[in-house]
């Protein structure tokens, strides 16, 4: 075989893809957990996947540049790697967005019973879109990427639900404004992890059609 | 725009065994083609028909038609020496005549009838200045051709190539035998002279395609598989043939 060193590294590549999205999904799970259960271990695990994260960024982007220098890479590998090194800025991102949540939850307290279920089903959502837009890059499954941007509507429904959520809580006097705020920060954070979700699944649609645009 | 030479159907025999079969193609006018693919696949030969080079074959066959201009080239009666002058090539290796810098330059001019001392002491300048080593050779330029260095042989070789003032120049992996600088300088040259020139040019080095060619078609067993925009052809091939080839994953 005239190039299985190469396939190698782009199957190393992948592994280490795989790898860093566990580690935001465990990041995201670990800040939610914090919010939801006010555990400053699980906070600290959250900021502890967060520093592995940005770690991991930085081996595969050195992996990505010598794959580059070295093989020359044209067609499927060139796009193959050219959408990890951009996944890989939003993958970090996620990682950063997770560790804010759970520095967030120092200052939000016993959540509200009733702002709870719908930022509990951000945090799902925003690990389940992770984990997709992931395994979509390396399944190279294009229904997976478009699946992950469809849910993003679901995660944008989700997050002017919690709005609305705390605003009801803040006229009935149930919520502190200050612990509102926070609340809809939070919120904020997990819909821009869904955002960047997004993006990780339009590199695959690039990687493997050429092409970000949808259709 | 209209191609400057366009093959219709191109068909051609060694003997018995069809090294072309059938390529349908435009080469679009200063534009920097490259013909890539595998040894064997046709490419050169295709190269060498456009300016009639396998004529000099004996068990050589041709079927189809070369359009130069809107002409067939391999019309009865067509004259080849002056085919030639339109349609220059430039081989793989470089190959200097045996005499001064000056006369190699001057040798096509000449055979074409110019004998002025005025007018060819300018075709020189200028076709060496065109092929970026007149700096190089202006003050040896009665010294042997042979005593320059590979890289400047070959360019040498594309200045006597310009001296007759072509329309196309052919490249038959030109800088192949050249180290990576001289290689480099060489494909500078050619992106400078697409300005004035149509430049078609076959290469194993499919990084110098991707490099310097506007277009890229790639050849196998004597088919076109793929032809198109270099930049699409490299990121996103049509053909999983060419996908195969230019990945490395081939045979």
């Amino acid at each position: 075989m005239m190039r299985s060193r190469f396939d190698q590294q782009l199957r190393e590549l992948h592994t280490e893809m795989v790898r860093l999205g566990g580690l935001c999904e465990t990041a995201i799970a670990a800040a939610a957990q914090a919010l939801l259960t006010g555990s400053r271990e699980q906070a600290q695990a959250a900021g502890a996947a967060e520093r592995e994260i940005d770690r991991l960024e930085r081996e595969i982007e050195q992996l990505c540049l010598e794959l580059l220098l070295r093989q020359q890479p044209v067609a499927r590998d060139l796009r193959d790697i050219s959408s990890a090194l951009k996944m890989l800025s939003d993958l970090e991102r996620i990682g950063d967005q997770a560790a804010d949540i759970a520095e967030l939850t120092r200052f939000t307290g016993t959540l509200p019973a009733m702002g709870e279920g719908h930022i509990r089903q951000m945090a799902q959502t925003a690990i389940h879109m992770v984990a997709g837009s992931v395994a979509a890059f390396v399944q190279a499954d294009l229904d997976l990427a478009t699946a992950v941007v469809e849910e993003d509507d679901a995660m944008d429904e989700l997050f002017c639900q919690v709005r609305e959520d705390l605003l009801q809580l803040i006229r009935a006097g149930q919520s502190a404004a200050g612990q509102a705020l926070d609340l809809l920060m939070v919120a904020k954070y997990f819909e821009r992890i869904g955002d960047h979700a997004v993006n990780v699944a339009e590199w695959v649609r690039f990687s493997i059609t050429g092409s970000r645009d949808l259709g | 725009m209209a191609p400057i030479i366009r093959a219709e159907r191109l068909e051609l025999y060694y003997g018995t065994h069809p090294a072309l079969r059938g390529i349908t193609m435009d080469l679009p006018a200063n534009q920097i083609t490259a013909l890539i693919g595998p040894s064997g696949c046709g490419k050169s030969t295709f190269l060498r028909t456009l300016d009639r080079m396998n004529d000099l074959v004996p068990t050589v066959s041709i079927r189809g038609r070369v359009l130069y201009r809107g002409e067939d080239i391999y019309a009865p009666g067509r004259d080849v020496t002056a085919l030639r002058k339109q349609i220059g090539m430039v081989f793989q290796k470089a190959n200097p005549f045996p005499m001064s810098i000056y006369d190699n330059v001057a040798y096509g001019p000449r055979t074409h009838g110019i004998r002025d001392r005025g007018r060819l002491d300018a075709i020189v300048e200028e076709s060496l200045r065109g092929a970026a080593i007149w700096d190089e050779v202006r003050d040896r330029l009665k010294k042997s051709a042979l005593g320059l260095s590979g890289g400047q042989q070959q360019r040498l070789c594309i200045a006597r190539a310009l001296a007759v003032e072509p329309d196309v120049l052919l490249m038959d992996e030109a800088t192949s035998a050249l180290d990576p600088i001289s290689a480099a300088r060489i494909e500078e040259l050619i992106l400078e002279l697409k300005q004035r020139y149509t430049i078609i040019m076959v290469t194993h080095n499919l990084q110098q395609a991707a490099r310097v060619s506007d277009r890229t078609a790639f050849f196998l067993l004597g088919e076109v598989i793929e032809y198109g925009p270099t930049g699409q052809l490299f990121s996103m091939p049509r053909d999983k043939r060419t996908e195969e080839y230019i990945t490395g994953r081939f045979g």
